[in-house]
């Protein structure tokens, strides 16, 4: 192993299946809770959204190794989070217009 | 000419420069799929009581299935960048043909899905009542569908039987089709996301066959080079599976 990378990443390995194996664990949460009857559908939304955030985390975090990062890429991704909280609000907006609704 | 920073990071960004690119990439596909999950908001917060939010129209376990492929590819895809990176080149050709094969799998799976809905009609009466199951004869002047069981409550339910044959007067129709997106604002946007996001997984299959077979030869010159781009690859591959992450909860179960 002359390569300086290769001890590193031997290293990230076991890191990688366990994300597998939480995702794997997340998707079946995620079925099973939609069958669960919560006091509203807004609950079974708010759970499976939640349990998605949490798999996307560890995708982008772990498999994306956005854990250990340059700036400059969390600079583009606080921007893309802004753009995309403008273009949610806009549609939010849509809700607020009384006189054509 | 030779393309600069493929490996060494460039000075003032600290990053060699395909790095940079597919990031301002994926910046422009957050945007793109966020727009239609936006949509997709829109529509279902817009549903009424007249135009009710459907459920249980996919089917869960395919869906299940197909969200184990994707994230086992992701699993296998990021083994396969670590494989180069830990200068193994078998273990490389492996992990990539095992997340090219998980690929093809989803988009068998999706158009079988895609093939069921084209097959399933909906009759909606002048009465306000809604037919839906099989079409087993259309003439001139009426339709013969053979319907759905429906179960109680919202899930989803194999369709193991239908009902008698209904015969219903084209008279009585106020419209009719199968389940494409001109049947409801559901299957608009879920013809709609899923298609695209299934142009992604074919994409990014295409690309990484490549770096599979005629790419890898990258690896006898420059095996960091390969890893390098097998990294770019993998980070759209894992935004795939994090655009599905989302979709299939969205679409499938709630």
């Amino acid at each position: 192993m002359s390569d300086p990378h290769s001890h590193d990443v031997s290293k990230d390995v076991s890191r990688y299946l366990l994300v597998f194996a939480a995702l794997l664990v997340g998707t079946v949460v995620t079925v099973a809770a939609s069958y669960i009857p919560f006091r509203s559908s807004g609950v079974n939304i708010a759970v499976a959204l939640c349990i998605a955030t949490i798999k996307a985390t560890l995708v982008a975090a772990i498999f994306m190794h956005l854990s250990a990062e340059k700036w400059t890429i969390y600079r583009f991704l606080i921007l893309t989070v802004v753009f995309v909280i403008g273009l949610f609000s806009l549609t939010a907006l849509a809700f607020s217009d009384h006189i054509h609704r | 000419m030779e393309i600069p920073y493929t490996i060494t990071a460039r000075p003032d960004t600290g990053l060699w420069n395909a790095k940079i690119g597919i990031w301002l990439f994926l910046a422009s596909e957050v945007m793109l799929f966020g727009g239609l999950f936006s949509a997709y908001v829109f529509l279902r917060i817009g549903a009424d009581a007249a135009n009710p939010w459907p459920h249980g129209l996919l089917n869960v376990p395919i869906g299940t299935f197909n969200t184990i492929v994707l994230i086992s590819s992701s699993m296998t895809m990021v083994m396969a960048w670590a494989s180069l990176k830990m200068r193994k080149f078998a273990q490389y050709k492996i992990y990539m043909g095992v997340t090219i094969l998980c690929a093809m799998t989803f988009l068998c799976i999706k158009g079988y899905e895609y093939n069921d809905k084209f097959h399933h009609y909906g009759v909606f009466l002048k009465n306000g009542q809604v037919i839906t199951g099989h079409l087993e004869e259309n003439t001139p002047e009426s339709l013969t569908i053979l319907p759905d069981i429906h179960h109680a409550g919202k899930h989803f339910w194999p369709e193991t039987q239908h009902g008698a044959p209904i015969e219903i007067k084209k008279s009585d129709i106020r419209r009719w089709s199968n389940f494409t997106p001109k049947y409801s604002p559901f299957f608009a946007i879920y013809f709609t996301l899923t298609g695209l996001h299934g142009l992604h997984v074919f994409a990014g299959m295409c690309v990484n066959i490549y770096f599979w077979m005629p790419g890898s030869k990258l690896y006898r010159t420059n095996p960091e080079h390969l890893a390098n781009r097998v990294e770019v690859s993998g980070l759209f591959w894992h935004f795939v599976d994090l655009v599905w992450i989302f979709l299939f909860p969205v679409l499938y179960l709630l």
